[in-house]
């Protein structure tokens, strides 16, 4: 039995019904993606002072990113037009280059922006032996200016197996920059170019510690929203990358000369669902790089 | 924009609906360019100090909302679709800040707070 109206629109709603269904699906999808932003913006006003981090992500990354997403979008709206004016040839290219901007979305993501998080380490000094760690934290300095304090020391540590040995007393962390010159006003804000830890080392003792963990979904409220976030819409990528694989493999080919009209409405579905992944990375971005 | 009209079957009336279509690409290019603009004013915003960071944000999610905007009404075809699409995306809209509301009641909750 035929699928009916999958290339002609019901007379009564005027859609072709995968039209519906593909923006039935965008709504839940938005109800998913609400729930966690309403979760984020809550987490966030609800964060004590201090412990909300700012400026620990890579701007410039996340901003090509951001540009990569937005060409896709460009490049799969392009590849639906070229099938409307049955250019197939054109459609290939276009859809090509949308699978190579996921590609390498995913690849920033996963090879170089995670992995790179679960190597950095940030230290929260216990709050009653604050002022011992003055020099790398500049608290009094932020009081005076009314900013809320530093209560984390963050960078490269250099002595992991004191994550397990008690018999080490000691953190041995390379600073990262802000917390090398902590009083110079450069460092009040993030900085737009990432600067990776120093060859400066701090000696953190372990009694003064009141937690130690790597910048993973463990380390707070921020990451825990970042990762599950981010990897939520990740995985969205990566399924919008594997159905554009399947309508550039030889097959959209085959449906192209049997019915060109259905593929462009194929198409035109998978690219609904695309920008609706852009859409979301548009809030993403400025919300956990920017702010 | 609206979308491009369906291909006519006529071949006569294929070469006029080719340049049609081809007057929106030029619109997708334009947003696509707008878009990129967009994401590079809103980095720079943010190095930009609006007084308090509840400014600093209320900026940048205006421009978010914008490009987020220009993505729905020009990529999505929103600008111009069914009034069912509408009658869903008004539930949708509804329900979603009923979802935060529901999330902005927990501040409420006496066990925690």
């Amino acid at each position: 039995m035929e699928i009916p109206y999958t290339i002609s629109t019901r007379p009564d709603t005027g859609l072709w019904n995968a039209k519906i269904g593909i923006w039935l699906f965008l709504a839940s999808e938005v109800m998913l993606f609400g729930g966690l932003f309403s979760a984020y913006v809550f987490l966030r006003l609800d964060a004590q002072p201090g412990e909300w981090p700012h400026g620990l992500l890579n701007v410039p990354v996340g901003t090509m990113n951001t540009a990569i997403l937005i060409m896709s979008s460009v490049t799969v709206v392009l590849a639906w037009a070229a099938l409307k004016m049955r250019r197939y040839r054109a459609y290939w290219w276009y859809m090509l280059a949308t699978i190579m901007c996921g590609v390498i979305f995913l690849f920033v993501k996963l090879y170089y922006e995670w992995p790179q998080k679960f190597e950095h380490y940030g230290i929260f000094i216990k709050p009653g032996v604050l002022e011992k760690y003055e020099q790398y934290l500049g608290n009094n300095r932020r009081t005076e200016k009314g900013m809320e304090p530093r209560i984390e020391i963050s960078g490269h540590l250099h002595n992991p197996e004191a994550l397990k040995d008690p018999n080490i007393k000691e953190y041995e962390i390379g600073l990262d920059p802000v917390f090398v010159d902590p009083n110079n006003p450069s460092n009040d804000r993030p900085h737009f170019l990432y600067a990776p830890p120093t060859d400066h080392i701090a000696k953190i003792e372990k009694e003064d510690v009141d937690r130690i963990d790597s910048f993973g979904p463990w380390h707070s409220a921020y990451f825990a929203s970042y990762f599950t976030i981010t990897g939520l819409h990740g995985a969205h990528v990566l399924a919008g990358v594997l159905v554009f694989i399947y309508m550039w493999l030889p097959v959209s080919k085959r449906l192209y000369q049997r019915n060109p009209e259905h593929l462009a409405n194929r198409v035109e579905v998978c690219g609904l669902f695309w920008h609706f992944v852009d859409l979301v990375w548009i809030f993403v971005f400025p919300l956990f790089y920017l702010l | 924009m609206n979308n491009p009209p369906d291909i006519s079957q006529d071949p006569a009336e294929h070469e006029e609906y080719a340049h049609n279509v081809q007057k929106h690409v030029r619109g997708y290019l334009t947003v696509g360019a707008l878009l990129l603009a967009f994401t590079g004013i809103t980095v720079a915003l943010s190095y930009v100090d609006f007084g308090t960071r509840k400014a600093n944000i209320g900026v940048a999610m205006l421009v978010a909302t914008l490009k987020a905007g220009m993505v729905a009404a020009i990529f999505m075809h929103l600008a111009a679709e069914k009034r069912l699409i509408y009658r869903v995306l008004i539930f949708t809209g509804f329900f979603v800040l009923a979802l935060f509301w529901l999330t902005y009641l927990a501040w409420y909750n006496p066990v925690v707070r």
